[in-house]
């Protein structure tokens, strides 16, 4: 039997990223957890673990033996109608990548916490985005937070965005390794009380595992079916476009909290130049605008909040009204540069010729501060200057020193 | 009422949904009602739903749909159940 459930008040407590997703599970009162410990994840799932042992908690805890098993036992959990949530990070989330397209083609809406962490071999547990960035295309929607604040109200968000009913997707959030997921910060937490008003009990309208009227999904479909299947996927994609901003709006009103929809502009109406950047390097060039502004450089910064579905509609709007965009990728597409960078070329091909400038930084953890984004900043405006129209860089790169 | 743009591969549970499934056969079991004590363990275990039971109490099984997994004649403890290869005689 499951424990009775306590209250615990609204407060702002100052917790690290990992934390403030924990205590978000809680405050969204997810029925289910399945959980495999990875670093820098873990303690996002052993603070869950906590609140469900000390009854703070009214959830099925399932400790499984592996990431694989952990995103079905999820996909199970949410085919029979509970609120579903996990974590992982890295290799644990490539071990999941099966599972993930059967979450997404059974239009299951589980939440999940991505930290960020580079891929082996060889190893390294620092802050990269090559695990999430691989998992690009298996229909789930990707959040990158660029605060422990933002972490906490996106797990929320994304619950009440994959449960709406022309949507049915999963969604992950992404923290960048201990530049987020170990780092304290103040974080407001609400009342379960109150986010249900935002977030009701999870319905199950569109298909569920039902003892009482037994049904199967994912029987073997004919080439006559499939194809449609997945153009519903891409379809419920375009309604995220139209949901989504609703949700953030509402989110606002109730708790006050206001983070962008699919990107937040930083200083960005007046700038001439505006860097392009999901999570923390967000975070970095703010800091890197502020300092150059005083240098009379003008310049902002966009924060790619969701990256799947790609925001190309912000993206061409904000490329129309200015001269250069840079774009920050901590990941790379083997072959073909970075894919933040791919991504923001192809968006506004043909809308707007705004020249864009790649640059790979951060990769395996590698310490990206508001210096460097400066000397970016310098480089791409030299080369703008030159009349060059795109390229790729990677930035700081140790290769061939003398 | 599901969205119409939301498509899914869900089925409910019929007789033979997936067609005569007792073609995929290579090996076929075979009750003998002289050793048959109607425990319905065969009935009990069968995956598929092959096995009715009839008006008399015995086991009887759906070669339309049986596809030879030998389940059942793993699982009889009598021994009433024999496993034969297609084409061959209950030797």
């Amino acid at each position: 039997m499951l424990g009775k459930v306590k209250k615990l008040g609204k407060k702002t407590l100052v917790i690290t990223g990992n934390y403030a997703v924990a205590y978000a599970a809680k405050s969204a009162r997810v029925e289910v957890v399945a959980a495999y410990p990875i670093t820098p994840q873990t303690s996002i799932v052993e603070k869950i673990a906590e609140f469900v042992e000390t009854g703070l908690m009214n959830a099925k805890y399932i400790r499984v033996e592996s990431e694989h098993s952990a995103m079905a036992a999820c996909v199970g959990a949410s085919a029979a109608g509970a609120r579903a949530f996990t974590a992982t990070s890295s290799q644990g989330l490539a071990y999941m990548h099966e599972m993930l397209h059967w979450a997404a083609r059974a239009r299951l809406p589980i939440v999940m916490a991505v930290v960020n962490r580079a891929m082996a071999t060889p190893w390294n547990i620092w802050s990269d985005h090559q695990d999430s960035m691989s998992q690009r295309d298996t229909g789930w929607i990707q959040f990158y937070a660029s605060n422990n604040q933002e972490a906490y109200d996106t797990v929320i968000q994304a619950y009440r965005l994959c449960e709406d009913e022309d949507i049915y997707l999963p969604a992950f959030i992404c923290l960048d390794a201990f530049i987020l997921s170990h780092t304290s910060m103040p974080v407001t937490i609400h009342d379960e009380e109150d986010v249900d008003k935002f977030l009701p009990k999870y319905e199950a309208r569109h298909w569920k595992l039902d003892v009482d009227n037994p049904v199967t999904n994912g029987n073997i479909v004919t080439p006559d079916h499939y194809y449609e299947m997945s153009w519903s996927m891409d379809e419920s994609m375009r309604y995220v476009k139209k949901k989504f901003p609703e949700i953030c709006e509402e989110y606002k009103e109730l708790f006050g909290q206001w983070h962008g929809v699919f990107t937040k502009g930083y200083k960005i109406d007046d700038a001439e130049y505006v860097i392009i950047a999901p999570g923390t390097l967000f975070e970095e060039s703010c800091v890197a605008v502020d300092m150059l502004r005083e240098n009379n450089v003008p310049i902002g910064a966009l924060k790619l909040r969701v990256y799947r579905p790609f925001p190309s509609e912000d993206i061409i709007s904000v490329a129309r009204k200015c001269k250069m965009l840079i774009t920050l990728d901590r990941a790379l597409s083997y072959g073909f540069n970075g894919p933040i960078f791919n991504d923001v070329r192809s968006a506004i091909y043909g809308e707007t010729g705004t020249p864009v400038f790649g640059y790979a930084v951060g990769l395996g953890g590698r310490d990206v501060t508001f210096n460097d984004i400066s000397s970016i900043v310098r480089d791409a405006t030299l080369k703008l200057e030159k009349g060059l129209h795109s390229s790729f860089v990677y930035y700081g790169l140790k290769v061939g020193e003398k | 009422m599901v969205k119409d743009h939301i498509i899914l591969p869900v089925s409910k549970p019929t007789e033979g949904s997936m067609g005569k499934t007792g073609l995929w056969r290579t090996f076929r079991p075979v009750i003998n009602y002289d050793k048959c004590v109607k425990c319905l363990l065969c009935w009990f275990y069968c995956p598929d739903i092959a096995i009715k039971i009839r008006d008399d109490g015995y086991p009887e099984i759906d070669y339309c749909y049986c596809k030879g997994c030998g389940i059942c004649w793993h699982e009889c403890k009598v021994k009433a159940i024999s496993f034969v290869r297609e084409g061959e005689e209950v030797g």
